[in-house]
């Protein structure tokens, strides 16, 4: 990797920089000068609903940290947003970030899609510019040895082995009434890659995959897939889509009269959606998810759904996975004393953070993943989602199966 | 795969859903056959209607068959001044500026859409939304029933417009010979945003029949372009039988396609039949050789 | 035969070059040389589109097909083939432009014109999109990564400077064919045919086999593209690789700048870059402004300027587009080209 260019000029003729001091709002009043952070997410186009709720979550964060005080270690300095547009494409996310870069942010947090998340974090990494990733699932982002990458949450990797590993004990606990999967998957790379991590282990567990299914983005209508869940009459099925199609798939399901014994997601795009438990409580009941989540015992967790919901928002994962992403940055910032990039990459390194509401314990990163980072496996149970696994944070004993 | 309690539900699926496919492509294969434009805006607007159908179940509690009516009128006043304001005062008649014009219109109405409507995903709920009727070893969804039946209908309509009206002999003139008809004394600009009110109004009641069994945001529209593109041409341009027909067609095929390669590659089919009648029935179904 | 030699274009190509030369070398700024990276790379892909579009008259709607082809070729020629990226760019370009010609020879052989070709490229872009969804070796919905190694010699360049001096000679080839477009006699069949088909065939010209030369160029530069893209964000998958995104963003590019000169792709590229950029950064606070002022103003450009920017300052010379719709073609224009 290049040298970091310690480039401090700021070029005010930019009409980037110029025009990113137009964006975001001036923090009013503030003695110190305030840290500069950029928040990268996709906020129009395809993934537009995706990445306004992580810049709604790193907002929110942002207030709370500047109304507490600001960085204490840095005199009181109040953190100042720099919001980028990346367009759910790669190039507008690279280019964000070299005008972030140019405008002296800190740090950049963001940007939710993993294949954006790929082209930012290499951007940022020439810069030495530390990179918090948000959600991003993909495991590539953090296998690529950029030192200034950091991934606080799960990568579908780890989700899909968690949710195998509980799947079995789930079904033992049952006696075993479960043996035939179908998976039905959407085709990119979230999709692809989880759907043929469990085709490949499955077998391992003992269970029979009778048939994988790849489906289009969008997909306009899944009665044909659903005749094909009748057909093949499958003890489970794994949705691993995004909301519109998983969804609809559901409430197809509902209406085609097609109950499985389970209703298995990972990181099931409508799963543990209180948006989709609200508007189709009854295709939503029973569903068990293995996705973000946050510690329900933890009353930090429940006050931030509180205030989300009065702004008549749903509480996603992608607000309290970026709300905490940049709860992390606060208290890395607090550590390092310094808005000095090399000294944040370092702090990141040897962060201990635990002071947050999500199920992962002390901070570790290990090559820029958050080891202790897990996802937790709920279910939709009396019109709300509930924790089922593990028992630190099981709010209700899972109904495994949904009928005998 | 070839039980037939497989493939009759999965036939008839996919007439059913072909039936919401002609209704996109009715509107879009007369502002083809007449303006000769392929109309890229024609996905976006799209998603306005089904906006509008949303708004009104929403705001009004009015059921999505009863607001046809005022869905294809809005439609149809918005086309026609789309048509007539911006559409031709921009192009100045040429081609390829036709296509950059909607194709920023399109770009404008997603992201108005996106700014006033916010990016969340909006269904509606209705009485009749999970109803099912069996046909032989099929239940088929009561809204596409209703779709299939409109599909009909609105193209019966489209149908007696141009063949029984002084309008639709006025659009069939311009179609043919623009200079022509405007030469007999047809107002042709007029005659233009007609015909583009009239297809954006097919796109109103395509919305009322989608959105029961569907959903809305703003980038729902693109999701049907492409198709509505396919029947278009294979129905032959111009024509309301063969689009009718072509998205029956096409709905059937992405079915058995679905059933036979899977959803994904099963999507093929569907643009293997357009380059085939691209390359050996260029004029489509029912259309007339050029 | 243009009245101009080529020696005038040849000169405002050196120009060009020099200047984004010394652009390059001089800043300092990292948003300065990305804008200039990406407005080559836009330039690169609306030149390909123009050579078809602009002097070719043959409209398409899925040049994204080339460029997906040129990208999958220049990665899995890596991956999978183990070859250094510098071997594969040519493997790259040569494979998109056998693209271009099997999908030319089948259109035209057929007879397709117009919106007919228009709409054909998009099925076939389609068509690859949909397989390449499907199929192992180009990773299918998962994509491909090229792994991170930076150095001159794997074309991957730490310092952005190397991405855009490799753009920079991609568009300067783009520049002189182009010129050789418009000075030479395939040039001036290609434009014969663009304007009248019927009367080049009636003095000589083979229509097929003009429309051929014409789409294996157009495809070769925009394979070129693709191979680009995946040498400077290392990942592709079937949408980015053949979704309408691209095809989109040359044909309008071509299109605003001017179709059928020398400069108009490139000013397109570059007025449409910039166009993007400043909105981008617009109320940032409010998504969806910026891409609303951006369609406005796609709109507006071709409402004042419906020949192209660099239309725009030009009387009106000669014969210039039909609209489909006209009646009987009149005849051929004397004058072949714009300035």
């Amino acid at each position: 990797m290049s040298a970091p260019t310690l480039n401090r000029r700021r070029f005010v003729a930019q009409t980037g920089a110029a025009a990113t001091a137009l964006a975001f709002p001036l923090v009013g009043g503030a003695q110190t000068k305030p840290v500069r952070v950029g928040v990268l997410h996709p906020v129009t186009g395809a993934l537009a609903y995706s990445g306004q709720q992580c810049r709604e979550g790193a907002l929110m964060a942002i207030e709370d940290i500047n109304k507490a005080g600001g960085i204490k270690a840095l005199g009181g300095a109040k953190i100042e947003p720099l919001l980028g547009d990346a367009q759910s494409t790669p190039a507008a996310g690279t280019a964000e970030v070299e005008k972030m870069n140019e405008a002296g942010v800190s740090a950049i947090v963001g940007a939710y899609a993993s294949a954006i998340c790929l082209a930012t974090t290499q951007a940022a990494a020439k810069y030495n510019l530390p990179h918090i990733v948000d959600v991003g699932v993909a495991d590539q982002i953090v296998e690529r040895g950029l030192k200034n990458t950091f991934r606080f949450a799960p990568g579908y990797r780890k989700c899909a082995e968690i949710a195998l590993a509980n799947l079995h004990v789930l079904n033992t606990a049952a006696g075993k009434p479960a043996k035939t999967v179908m998976i039905i998957h959407e085709e990119s790379l979230f999709g692809t890659g989880t759907a043929n991590l469990l085709a490949r282990e499955l077998p391992g567990y003992g269970y029979e995959v009778k048939e994988v299914i790849k489906h289009a983005n969008p997909t306009r209508d899944f009665n044909n897939i659903v005749l094909r869940m009748k057909a093949v009459n499958p003890d489970i099925v794994i949705p691993a889509n995004y909301y519109n199609e998983y969804a609809l798939l559901v409430r197809t399901m509902q209406q085609q009269k097609v109950q499985p014994k389970a209703i298995y997601s990972v990181l099931g795009g409508a799963a543990s959606s209180y948006k989709f438990v609200k508007e189709f409580p009854q295709a939503a009941n029973g569903i068990i998810d293995c996705n973000h989540w946050f510690n329900p015992r933890d009353k930090r967790s429940l006050d931030l759904k509180k205030r989300v919901e009065a702004k008549n928002l749903f509480y996603s994962y992608e607000v309290f996975l970026t709300y905490t992403a940049m709860r992390l940055l606060a208290d890395t910032l607090e550590r390092a004393k310094s808005t000095d990039r090399a000294a944040i990459v370092a702090a990141l390194e040897s962060s201990t953070f635990s002071d947050h509401f999500l199920p992962y314990g002390p901070t570790k990163f290990v090559n820029g993943q958050n080891a202790g980072a897990q996802p937790l496996m709920t279910q939709v149970l009396d019109n709300d989602i509930k924790v089922i696994v593990p028992r630190d944070y099981r709010q209700a004993d899972p109904v495994f199966p949904l009928k005998a | 795969m070839l039980d037939f309690g497989i493939l009759f539900p999965a036939v008839l699926n996919g007439l059913t859903t072909g039936a919401v496919y002609a209704l996109v492509a009715l509107g879009l294969t007369l502002i083809y056959g007449v303006l000769h434009i392929i109309n890229f805006a024609h996905g976006a607007a799209l998603m306005m209607a089904l906006y509008g159908v949303y708004f009104l179940k929403q705001y009004l509690g009015l059921d999505p068959y009863l607001a046809l009516l005022p869905m294809v009128a809005v439609m149809f006043v918005g086309g026609y001044a789309l048509q007539r304001g911006i559409i031709n005062r921009a192009s100045h008649g040429k081609d390829e500026n036709i296509l950059l014009v909607t194709l920023g219109l399109s770009i404008v109405l997603e992201n108005i859409a996106l700014l006033a409507f916010k990016s969340d995903t909006r269904t509606i709920d209705t009485p009749y939304t999970l109803a099912t009727v069996a046909i032989g070893p099929a239940m088929i969804a009561v809204p596409k029933l209703v779709a299939f039946a409109g599909a009909l209908v609105t193209s019966a309509v489209l149908l007696w417009i141009v063949r029984g009206t002084d309008l639709g002999r006025a659009i069939r003139a311009v179609a043919r010979e623009k200079h022509g008809a405007r030469l007999v004394g047809i107002d042709v600009d007029h005659v233009y945003a007609m015909s583009f009110g009239i297809g954006l109004a097919c796109l109103g009641a395509a919305a009322c029949f989608l959105l029961p069994a569907y959903y809305v945001n703003p980038q729902v529209g693109n999701g049907f372009v492409l198709v509505a593109f396919t029947i278009v041409v294979l129905g032959g341009m111009g024509s309301f039988a063969g689009a009718l027909l072509g998205g029956l067609l096409i709905g059937v095929v992405e079915s058995l396609g679905g059933l036979w390669f899977g959803e994904s590659l099963g999507q093929i089919g569907i643009f293997l039949l357009f380059i085939a009648v691209l390359l050996f029935r260029p004029q489509g179904l029912f259309g007339a050789k050029a | 035969m243009n009245l101009l030699s080529p020696r005038r274009d040849l000169v405002q190509i050196a120009v060009f070059a020099a200047a984004m030369g010394v652009l390059a070398l001089t800043t300092r700024s990292g948003v300065v040389l990305n804008f200039a990276m990406m407005a080559l790379y836009g330039c690169l892909m609306a030149q390909a589109w123009n050579m078809l579009g602009g002097y070719g008259g043959q409209f398409s709607f899925g040049h994204a097909l080339f460029f997906g082809t040129g990208a999958y070729v220049q990665a899995i020629a890596q991956l999978q083939g183990g070859l250094n990226p510098w071997l594969a760019l040519p493997l790259a370009i040569v494979t998109a432009c056998l693209v271009g010609l099997l999908i030319g020879a089948l259109s035209f052989r057929y007879g397709l014109k117009g919106s007919y070709f228009a709409l054909v490229t998009l099925a076939f872009a389609e068509v690859f999109r949909i397989l390449a969804l499907s199929v192992p070796f180009t990773g299918a919905g998962v994509g491909l990564m090229v792994p991170l190694k930076e150095g001159a010699a794997n074309m991957q360049f730490g310092d952005r400077r190397g991405f855009v001096a490799l753009a920079l000679a991609l568009v300067v080839c783009g520049l002189l064919l182009t010129t050789w477009l418009r000075h030479s006699r395939f040039g001036a069949w290609l434009q014969a045919v663009r304007d009248n088909e019927d009367a080049a065939r009636a003095v000589g010209v083979d229509p097929f086999r003009v429309k051929l030369g014409a789409i294996g160029l157009s495809a070769a530069f925009m394979g070129a593209a693709g191979a680009f893209y995946v040498q400077v964000f290392q990942y592709i998958d079937p949408g980015i690789a053949f979704g309408p995104h691209t095809s989109v963003e040359a044909l309008v590019a071509a299109i605003v700048g001017g179709l059928g000169t020398l400069w108009g792709p490139v000013l397109g590229a570059l007025v449409l870059h910039l166009l993007a950029d400043f909105t981008r950064s617009l109320f940032g606070g409010l998504p969806g402004i910026n891409m609303i002022i951006y369609g406005a103003v796609l709109i507006l450009i071709v409402m004042f300027a419906p020949r192209g920017i660099l239309g725009m300052g030009q009387s009106v010379r000669g014969l210039w587009r039909r609209p489909a719709s006209a009646p009987a073609a009149t005849a051929p224009s004397r004058e072949a080209t714009r300035g």
